[in-house]
């Protein structure tokens, strides 16, 4: 077929796409600032959440060489690492404790493991009065010019040496980058005890160094006949725990730049040596609590239904005055602050509150055995069916306010009794907004914190709350991040299977 | 007016009122009596209450005083749903989530007919209205005039004996309503159902129905079939709201029987039939159709009185031209002559006189 061409005789696609490319352009400009707004206040956070459940690399950044020497050890032998692995953690810890990241790394490994926090502090105080000081004496006495920076400065700037230092020169690596960072000099800094531990360490296996500058040289002849510091008995003695097989086993279970963990967390179980097993049945939480997150969601979204739809039937039928005052009534919660109505309720709902004693002066309760109908699953249930009520009402309302009155009408003159012409006409045509409400409110109350936070007592609490606490008072933000994402999850499924099954199409806001 | 006390009436209205704030009266003594199959139009502006009226016979509304009977029977306390009365509505109101064919049903479904009498009746009414094919659509997949029909079809498929329509083709096209306009008519008369029909356009009006009652104000202004409607208004209102007519202001001078002679605020003098007038001296109205105006000297007799008229404007419309002239003081005066060879066309600023035949000229309520 031939190609269509404009008046010029320019293709008349390329044409169309010019004189379009302006109006592109200017809707793009016009979205521009909330697109930005979304991406930075919703997009980015999110992505941020989903990594952050995942991520574990504070465990190989803070003791790299222990975990990649621990690659090599077996687990499940029954056999404690090696005393070189112990050089290795004594050079990761005290880099670490120096830049404090001990601490850190300890209350990573206390959410798998309890105890390990204090472990990693108790050793972090002790590692630098350990007896490695003879290392740095022996090789003084051999060349006061180990003493000097600017001899390893020098020194690792020659690549022979470097190759042949490997742990030496990786560890001088994080020591000098670490005081850059401190805005520090590498070459005015004392060179610290756990720098002729890694020398030691490798010099003792390098076998006939011939090359590199002659300080070196001489140190190689000698470094093997060195006096020696058990550092695998030093540890043991600064934490008993060191000796125990179990954290070293975390350590490697825990190793990997991505876990799992967080996420077997999330469903109360857990990694072992053996695979994935459940949490002990005394620690398990999670699985409960998502249940009853999602059931009372459920309950209350059955409320919202039940007493909202009257309502709504009410306003899109009702003359124009009347209904506006009964919106206003409808909205009016919103113009009160969420924590006035939740704190409110606690008022109605306490034991001394207004119901109980409304009730107990009309004689329906005895005043010793006062209802308990807050700080539990009643109370939450009330509250929140309360403040999500108009999310529900309004959906419905919008959607009834479009179905004609003519339709009932017609279904009466047809023959219908009330109930028929409501049930078979006008209910139908109603549904749309039940389901736009349902899922509005369903997914609000599946996230919602304040109110059972305030009301919820211990039975009535949602998993939002469980997640508040890990991100403000546990500060175990991958366990938050992974159970916020399974809430993702869980909302975004729902989400589909509504719309396999009533299509979202169906689902009005107006 | 009819006779209200027809033994033969089928629907029938007794001194009705009707007021919806107890302040003002939307119905006003309303009396209007239908024998059996008679097709009849409520016809008047928006407010006059005739939608009102339909909805009290439908039971939608209750009547705030007077009576409704079918069939002889009081209806003021039957509710809509037992009263068996077909209804088509102004939009339609086809259930929006049911196909055609459960549309159709619904009626039946309600009547706990069984499902094969259900199907039978569905399928005999949809051939009725020509759309046969259409069952398992959805009310949303037609057009306008195809929803008409089914609408139809639904009020007609439980065999009411009285249907009731609220403006139904008011959302067509011309085309297509003045083709439904025939098609209701015929089935109508065919299925000997009785019908009342309500709309606001004349034309309509006139051409369905076997009698056509016109509201103003809440009442009936007058109740006739169209053409005594067209040509023998009894009011100025009908005069006015039938057809295209033209009114002169004055005075009665003398009445002699059949005839009588009228002087404008001009102070011309004409000839016209006294019909809704008190005596001579008062004020009246006079109506007088633009069809039946004359100009031609020799078609005007002798000793009538004549008007001296300008041509103001001449328009050609084909089949008639239509002349507006300035007469007795008044610009909008129109005259309304065929298209045939012997007639003359007129040109803007011609002087001409202008008379016509007494009967056709009515003098009415001022």
């Amino acid at each position: 077929m031939e190609q269509m061409q404009a008046a010029d005789g320019t293709p008349l696609k390329r044409s169309l796409k010019r004189a379009l490319r302006r109006q592109k352009l200017r809707a793009l400009a016009l979205v521009a600032p909330l697109l930005i707004f979304v991406l930075i206040t919703f997009v980015i956070p999110i992505g941020n959440m989903l990594f952050r459940s995942v991520e574990n690399q504070i465990v190989e950044n803070t003791l790299p060489e222990t975990i990649s020497a621990l690659k090599d050890w077996d687990a499940q032998g029954g056999e404690l690492p090696s005393d070189d692995m112990f050089t290795l953690l004594y050079i990761d810890l005290w880099l670490a404790q120096e830049q404090k990241l001990h601490t850190r790394l300890g209350s990573r490994l206390n959410y798998e493991v309890s105890g390990v926090s204090s472990v990693f502090r108790k050793t972090g105080r002790r590692v630098g009065r350990f007896d490695t000081d003879i290392y740095t004496e022996q090789f003084t006495e051999l060349d006061p010019a180990w003493e000097d920076p600017t001899t390893w400065v020098a020194l690792f700037e020659d690549d022979a040496a470097a190759d042949a230092l490997q742990l030496t020169a990786r560890t001088w690596d994080r020591w000098s980058d670490y005081l850059v960072s401190e805005d520090e000099d590498p070459a005015a800094e004392d060179i610290q005890d756990f720098l002729f531990t890694a020398l030691h360490f490798d010099l003792s296996r390098a076998e006939g160094l011939t090359e590199g500058p002659p300080i070196l040289q001489s140190a190689a002849e000698v470094a093997g006949s060195f006096k020696t510091v058990n550092l695998k008995e030093a540890f043991a003695d600064a934490d008993n725990d060191w000796a125990d097989l179990e954290l070293w086993q975390t350590l490697k279970l825990y190793s990997p730049t991505y876990t799992p963990g967080y996420f077997l967390n999330s469903i109360d179980m857990q990694k072992s040596l053996d695979g994935i097993e459940m949490q002990p049945a005394n620690e398990q939480i999670y699985i409960t609590l998502f249940g009853r997150t999602l059931w009372m969601s459920l309950v209350i979204m059955g409320c919202c239904i039940l007493l909202g739809y009257p309502i709504a039937w009410l306003l899109a039928n009702l003359p124009a005055r009347k209904a506006n005052l009964l919106l206003i009534l409808v909205l009016l919660p919103f113009w009160t602050s969420l924590l006035v109505r939740t704190s409110a309720w606690k008022v109605m709902l306490q034991q001394q509150g207004v119901i109980n004693d409304v009730l107990v002066w009309i004689g329906l309760v005895s005043n010793g055995d006062r209802l308990v109908m807050i700080n539990n699953q009643f109370g939450t249930i009330v509250a929140m069916t309360h403040i999500l009520l108009p999310f529900m009402i309004l959906p419905m309302y919008s959607v009834m306010q479009t179905i004609p009155p003519s339709y009932l009408r017609a279904a009466k003159s047809l023959g219908a009794t009330n109930w028929t012409a409501f049930w078979r006409v006008y209910f139908p045509q109603s549904v749309p907004g039940i389901g736009a409400g349902s899922i509005l409110v369903f997914i609000l109350a599946i996230g919602y914190y304040i109110t059972p936070e305030i009301v919820g007592g211990t039975q009535g609490v949602f998993i939002s709350n469980r997640i508040a606490y890990h991100i403000s008072s546990s500060l175990n933000w991958g366990l938050a991040a992974a159970l916020g994402t399974i809430l993702l999850v869980i909302v975004l499924m729902l989400y589909w299977a509504y719309d396999k099954i009533v299509g979202i199409d169906n689902v009005k806001l107006g | 007016m009819a006779d209200t006390s027809n033994a033969a009436a089928f629907v029938e209205f007794e001194r009705v009122q009707k007021s919806y704030d107890g302040e003002t009266l939307v119905v006003k003594d309303l009396n209007l009596s239908m024998p059996k199959g008679e097709f009849l139009t409520m016809l008047g502006p928006s407010g006059s209450g005739k939608t009102t009226c339909l909805m009290m016979l439908a039971g939608f509304e209750t009547a705030t005083h007077g009576e409704i009977k079918l069939d002889g029977k009081p209806i003021n306390n039957i509710p809509p749903h037992k009263r068996g009365i077909g209804m088509v509505f102004q939009n339609y109101a086809l259930f929006p989530h049911m196909t055609v064919a459960e549309n159709l049903a619904f009626p039946l479904e309600v009547r706990k007919l069984s499902k094969s009498e259900r199907e039978a009746k569905v399928k005999r009414a949809l051939d009725m209205v020509q759309m046969g094919e259409f069952g398992g659509r959805r009310p949303a997949q037609l057009s306008g005039g195809q929803q008409q029909r089914i609408a139809l079809a639904r009020a007609l498929v439980f065999e009411p004996e009285l249907v009731l329509m609220d403006e139904p083709l008011g959302a067509l096209d011309k085309q297509l309503r003045e083709h439904m306009q025939f098609e209701i008519t015929n089935l109508a008369h065919d299925l000997g159902i009785t019908t009342v029909y309500v709309t606001h356009d004349q034309t309509e009006a006139l051409t369905m129905s076997d009698r056509v009652a016109v509201f103003d104000d809440g009442r009936i202004q007058q109740l006739a079939p169209p053409d005594t409607l067209y040509e023998e208004p009894e009011n100025s209102f009908v005069a006015q709201f039938i057809g295209e007519n033209n009114t002169l202001e004055g005075r009665i001078e003398e009445v002699q029987g059949e005839l009588c002679t009228v002087k404008l605020d001009s102070g011309d003098i004409i000839d016209a039939r006294p019909v809704n007038i008190a005596g001579p001296g008062t004020k009246t109205r006079v109506s007088i159709r633009p069809e039946r105006v004359e100009f031609m000297p020799e078609r005007l007799s002798p000793d009538a009185h004549l008007l001296d008229a300008v041509v103001e404007e001449f328009i050609y419309m084909g089949d008639t031209f239509r002349t507006r002239l300035r007469v007795a003081g008044r610009n909008d005066f129109v005259m309304k002559y065929r298209n045939a060879p012997d007639q003359r066309r007129l040109k803007k600023g011609e002087e001409i006189r202008i008379g016509w035949l007494p009967e056709d000229c009515r003098a009415l309520d001022a």
